[in-house]
């Protein structure tokens, strides 16, 4: 069996001060703009030291908690998706020369070893599902992988879970499981460690740390027993992706139509979305060209854009393939779903559309939901457009 | 190691009007080198940029046995296209590619083919066309059903003209609505597939145009008892990064930029039955 480590509470400053000997800049988690955000970080006192959050369907807010823990929260807005996959960086530059040839030149990223502190099991599992997509083995993204090889991760298991997170239903969480260097887990009065890495080794090695005692594991496991049980949040049984396809035309999502704003927050939270849009940006003299991608959304009308038509014109359309993607196709896609049940889509959508809501009710089998709607209740196969958008080309209604 | 992203220098050696909103480029890589290395199959597609404007993906129209050129068919439809229009022989431009998955041309070999588009997205099945009539004895008959929406939209009549020339080829022109001067049918493509004669067991089907027309002629082919497995599809998506990367051209669970733009009709019939997907 691993040897789990006891670090003291008023020696947690020298976790932090041994990764930044180890040449690590140290990014971890503080209050900033009433939420926890991942930032640089050199002292203990940044932490959000006695700090809870309260969080349900488009609701977040931080709280005084009663205790002296630094990570006594479930999750912020955003964990380390940014760190990873840049909310907005150029890929290569164009310089068109005196005789009009043009020359192409790679951005490289500058990444430096960073170390996370606070890092999650959900966010854990979203790095792996980013993995997959972005270091496949046809072509491996060079700008997401040298900021990958440099992060060191210190993960936390949750002792406490918010109303809005799922992860145990996902079954990536509330306990850390494996793609870190170094674990923590928080008692009140200091840290049960384990190192998974070499690199997590040495840095644990040189802390002054005592072997975690019996009684120490044992709150480690009451804890971490706590957040799995205040989860009440369930999915659907049986196969999601099979119960998606089958209600492809469920009449429920024409009620997203009068709810979601297609603002495109819950894919800007949500730490497996991968969407980009790739952007160009010429210089004032015209002479050279940066060519970038940031975070793109399914629910921006562009996205799906092609010979002046909008493929997925109408508001339920966006969503559907949205909650489709992350629990259906991408199932086929990535062999898991795209969900790590960490509850950011559900608090950070501005009216409160909770997947979990919407995915049982589209389990309810269409007939049965049909016969309770009107009569002319609009499928989402209809012709109609909204006047903002171009129409489609006239094509015929069959179907295969 | 490079990013897959960035493009390579190319150099338009021949620029010609089609029409006047379609042209036709042909390039060539400037570095010799990457010009002997490009290796294409019929139905892929490059990345062709301009500086400042972006990317387009538009499909390869040249013979991939042709290794000094590259051809690209394109309609002036937006800023990028519009502006490589512009260009003239001599001229620089981006080209990354070849990408995706093309025409099964081998797998059709030996049978009979039913060449199916619409509108004037047809430039992936013209390259088709010419690349088989270029191979005449490895097919069986081919027909070749061309629909447009307004007979205003119908482009290189002079090719199907050329085409009815050819032994075992049949060329059938329609519209949706014709005008006086249409001499050809007035009605949806489906209305030849009782007419013409093809070995429903034995034939390849291949589809590029509206997703509207492509569902109606699956339903017709289906009705004939055509497997679902040789009816092909060429999609086509929003596209930035055309390696499975940007996530824009996803229908269902395929990147169209990785998986396609070449699907048989079982693979996608479960997305293709909706609109919006
Ligand atoms: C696999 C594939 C093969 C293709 N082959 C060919 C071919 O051989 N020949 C051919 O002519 N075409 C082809 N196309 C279509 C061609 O790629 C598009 O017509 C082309 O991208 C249009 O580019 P544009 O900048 O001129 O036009 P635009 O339509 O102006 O813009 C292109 C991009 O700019 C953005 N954009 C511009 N305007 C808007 C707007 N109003 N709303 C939202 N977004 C906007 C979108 O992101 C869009 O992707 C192919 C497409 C695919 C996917
Ligand atoms: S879908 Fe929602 S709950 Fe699932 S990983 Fe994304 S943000 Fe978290
Ligand atoms: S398609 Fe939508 S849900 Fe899927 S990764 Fe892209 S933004 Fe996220
Ligand atoms: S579900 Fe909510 S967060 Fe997502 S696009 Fe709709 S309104 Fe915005
Ligand atoms: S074009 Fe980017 S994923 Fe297909």
């Amino acid at each position: 069996m691993k040897v789990r480590h006891f670090l003291a509470r008023d020696r947690f400053q020298t976790l932090l001060d041994r990764l930044v000997e180890a040449g690590y800049e140290v990014i971890g988690p503080r209050v900033r703009d009433h939420a926890i955000l991942f930032e640089p970080l050199s002292r203990v006192e940044q932490l959000p030291e006695g700090i809870t959050d309260a969080q349900a369907p488009g609701h977040y807010r931080l709280e005084r908690s009663d205790s002296g823990r630094f990570f006594d929260w479930a999750t912020g807005p955003q964990a380390i998706k940014p760190l990873t996959f840049a909310p907005r960086e150029t890929l290569w530059r164009s310089e068109r020369q005196p005789d009009g040839r043009l020359v192409f030149r790679e951005q490289p990223p500058e990444a430096q070893p960073t170390a996370v502190i606070g890092v999650r099991a959900c966010d854990l599992a979203a790095l792996s599902i980013h993995d997959r997509h972005f270091l496949n083995d046809a072509h491996p993204d060079p700008h997401y992988r040298e900021r990958r090889r440099n992060l060191f991760l210190v993960a936390v298991n949750c002792m406490r879970s918010a109303t809005t997170c799922f992860c145990t239903a996902t079954g990536d969480g509330p306990r850390v499981q494996h793609g870190f260097d170094l674990a923590l887990s928080e008692l009140d009065d200091g840290f049960v460690m384990e190192a998974h890495t070499l690199e997590g080794q040495a840095i644990l090695d040189a802390l002054e740390t005592t072997s975690a005692t019996h009684d120490q594991l044992e709150q480690v496991e009451a804890g971490i027993e706590r957040a799995t049980h205040q989860q009440t949040r369930r999915l659907p049984e049986g196969s999601l992706p099979d119960m998606l396809q089958a209600a492809v035309d469920h009449p429920h999502w024409q009620s997203l139509n009068d709810r979601c704003l297609t603002c495109g927050n819950c894919t800007a939270v949500c730490p497996t979305c991968f969407c980009q849009t790739h952007v160009d940006q010429l210089s004032l003299d015209g002479k050279t060209s940066e060519h970038g991608r940031q975070w793109g959304s399914c629910f921006d009308p562009d996205h799906s854009y092609i010979h002046g038509t909008v493929i997925r014109a109408e508001r339920p359309q966006r969503y559907r393939q949205w909650l489709t993607h992350k629990f259906g196709t991408w199932v086929e896609q990535y062999g898991r779903s795209g969900c790590v049940g960490c509850g950011r889509c559900i608090a950070w959508c501005p009216v409160g559309i909770d997947v979990i809501e919407e995915l049982a009710a589209l389990s309810i089998a269409p007939e049965a939901a049909l016969s309770k709607a009107p009569d002319d209740a609009p499928a989402l196969a209809t012709n109609a457009a909204p006047a903002t958008t171009p129409a489609r080309p006239t094509d015929g209604e069959d179907t295969p | 190691m490079t990013s897959a992203l960035v493009p390579f220098e190319a150099e338009v050696v021949g620029c010609k009007d089609e029409t006047p909103d379609m042209f036709s480029l042909q390039l060539r890589f400037t570095d010799p080198e990457v010009q002997a290395a490009y290796r294409f199959s019929m139905g892929q597609f490059n990345m062709l940029y301009l500086p400042g404007m972006g990317e387009v993906p538009i499909s390869i129209v040249s013979d991939p046995d042709e290794r000094e050129m590259i051809d690209h068919t394109i309609r002036k439809v937006g800023s990028v296209t519009r502006n490589l229009g512009e260009l003239r022989v001599g001229d620089r431009l981006g080209l990354r590619g070849p990408y995706g998955r093309g025409w099964p041309t081998e797998e059709a070999e030996g049978t009979d083919l039913v060449i199916v588009t619409g509108g004037l997205g047809c430039a992936p099945s013209v390259s088709l066309i010419e690349y088989v009539l270029h191979r005449r004895g490895r097919y069986g008959r081919m027909h070749i059903i061309q629909g447009v929406k307004h007979s205003n939209d119908l482009i290189w009549r002079e090719r199907y003209d050329a085409w009815r020339q050819h032994p075992d080829v049949e060329v059938y022109l329609t519209a949706d609505t014709g005008d006086t001067l249409w001499p050809w049918h007035v009605g949806p493509v489906t209305q030849f597939f009782d007419r013409i004669d093809f070995d429903p067991a034995r034939c390849s089907v291949f589809i590029c145009g509206p997703e509207g027309m492509m569902r109606a002629v699956i339903k017709a082919m289906r009705q004939r008892q055509v497997p679902e497995e040789r009816i092909w599809l060429s999609m086509e998506r929003n596209m930035h990064c055309a390696i499975g990367s940007c996530g824009r051209c996803q229908l269902g669970p395929k990147f169209v930029c990785r998986d396609g733009p070449v699907f048989t009709c079982r693979e996608l019939a479960p997305y293709l039955t909706h609109r919006g997907v």
